[in-house]
């Protein structure tokens, strides 16, 4: 079963993450796919993630296809005009993905080309509105002569609740869903009584019915890593009280403390109305995310 | 008006080194409102390089360089002239260029953007020119010019305390725009989907002036 037959059937899921190489190492791929496997129902390949040159998410979601991984292609307007977009969902479509992330993508300033022309050509809620058109309508963007096959794609987008300015936020969402997301993968949840909040409003608008819900979540490696999170990355709020805990205990412990507070949220998480699923951000972490998922209470993929 | 700012001068110098006679072309218009291609800043490179180089220098400051009719009026100045030195924007470089087709034009002046200015001191981008405007559903804030990733129906995930994350120095446009719609009671337009813009300026745009609203 599909990430979106799961879904649909309300079982509740599990996706990993999987960053690509900065070479052409297809065996990189396949070692960190195959520590996922089994452990959760689909994966995202991110797309040059933090601006840096990478295999592409095409091609690393295709090397996952191989190994019986379940790819979310991510996608950011970033570096591609709508021609090259629109062009990338029909052939990563052929190669058998069904699952495309649109985003935004880092500014190209974080980067390793921070010279490079920033394309967005469209913009995320933009991509998602051309992926359901070509899917849907079988067209594309401007065009009524219709395509001579469509793809079928389950189509994402991303949402950070707490990003500025918050009231914005479930107006943004609700643009995404309208536009043809048909799930929402968030940013990764710290403090869980602003996410319920967040959900509450979010069930109310009846958003949760028109897309599943997958929420966000990231394990601590590192005192000095939660305060990096709080300091550097919008949206992210990392409660005192757990980086004293990562701080309480002895250094050789501190992984595992970290492990434990991720799955800790995790069961918050499964407990809140609209919530479909969890996310599991695990960077350079994917040897770890299977312990996470069993303890989690959530294996049986 | 377009904001333009002022080369290098060893930049300027190793574009003419070469010539005996240069004419240094001034532009009236909006490189002198922002205080780098105007009557005074003409006279004071022209000044310099006389003083640094053996070259001879003329010096003139026409109404605009984007005009052709003040344009020719440079005619009476070219004779002898090996080569100009405009101070006019990218635009004026190339007028003066196409009617002295045999004469060789350089740019002084490195043209940035079309801004707005602020006690004749501070310049600020505002247009991108993408020819598809919709100033008018964004509380007369331009998302393409003003937000890093040019975002059309939002912000990113990336604003903190009102400014942008790339942290350029630059405020988050959509924090602007909905701040701004709020305070103009119109915060719900904003909910309704933007389509993609139908960029122009793939080719070189020709425009002619009709008549009024069609």
């Amino acid at each position: 079963m599909t990430l979106r037959d799961k879904l649909s059937e309300r079982q509740f899921v599990v996706t990993g993450e999987l960053g690509p190489p900065r070479g052409c190492d297809a065996e990189a791929v396949r070692k960190k796919a195959a520590m996922l496997k089994g452990a959760v129902d689909a994966v995202n390949i991110t797309d040059n993630q933090t601006a840096i040159v990478r295999m592409s998410s095409l091609a690393a979601s295709v090397i996952c296809l191989s190994e019986g991984v379940e790819p979310v292609m991510q996608m950011t307007v970033r570096d591609r005009n709508r021609i090259a977009l629109q062009s990338d969902l029909l052939g990563a479509s052929a190669l058998g993905i069904q699952n495309v992330l649109c985003l935004s993508g880092d500014h190209q300033s974080f980067g390793d080309q921070p010279g490079s022309k920033g394309v967005n050509d469209i913009d995320s809620i933009q991509l998602v509105y051309t992926a359901r058109r070509i899917c849907e309508e079988k067209k594309i963007l401007n065009s009524d002569k219709p395509l001579t096959s469509a793809p079928d794609l389950f189509i994402g987008a991303a949402c950070n609740p707490f990003a500025e300015p918050k009231e914005f936020r479930p107006i943004q969402l609700k643009k995404k869903i309208d536009a043809g997301a048909r799930f929402i993968q968030t940013q990764t949840i710290y403090d869980i009584p602003a996410f319920r909040e967040f959900m509450k409003h979010i069930v109310d608008m009846g958003l949760h019915e028109k897309a599943y819900i997958i929420a966000g979540v990231m394990p601590l490696k590192s005192a000095m890593m939660a305060s990096y999170l709080n300091d550097k990355v919008p949206g992210v709020i990392v409660p005192q009280q757990m980086i004293e805990r990562l701080k309480g205990v002895p250094k050789e412990r501190v992984a595992d403390e970290g492990i434990e507070q991720c799955c800790g949220i995790i069961n918050e998480l499964r407990g809140i109305e609209g919530v479909s699923g969890i996310h599991i951000m695990a960077i350079e972490w994917e040897h770890r995310v299977k312990e996470i998922v069993e303890k989690s209470g959530l294996s049986n993929r | 008006m377009l904001v333009a700012e002022l080369k290098p001068y060893n930049e300027i110098k190793s574009f003419i080194e070469k010539y005996k006679s240069v004419l240094v072309a001034g532009c009236g218009g909006c490189t002198a409102l922002c205080n780098t291609g105007g009557l005074r800043e003409t006279e004071a490179l022209a000044a310099k390089l006389r003083r640094d180089t053996g070259i001879k220098i003329k010096s003139v400051t026409i109404e605009r360089q984007c005009e052709d009719e003040f344009v020719s009026e440079l005619s009476r100045l070219m004779e002898g002239i090996d080569a100009v030195l405009s101070l006019g924007c990218g635009a004026g470089v190339q007028l003066i260029s196409e009617q002295y087709k045999y004469i060789p034009v350089y740019p002084a002046l490195n043209t940035k953007f079309v801004g707005t200015s602020h006690d004749r001191r501070v310049f600020i981008e505002r247009c991108r020119s993408c020819g598809d405007c919709r100033l008018g559903s964004t509380a007369g804030i331009c998302p393409i010019t003003r937000c890093a990733k040019g975002l059309q129906n939002g912000p990113c995930g990336g604003s903190e305390n009102g400014m942008c994350e790339t942290g350029d120095g630059r405020e988050c446009a959509w924090c602007l725009i909905i701040e701004r719609m709020k305070a103009q009671g119109r915060l719900s337009e904003l909910e309704a989907f933007c389509e993609p813009v139908q960029w122009t300026g793939q080719a070189p745009e020709r425009f002619e002036c009709g008549m009024g609203v069609k």
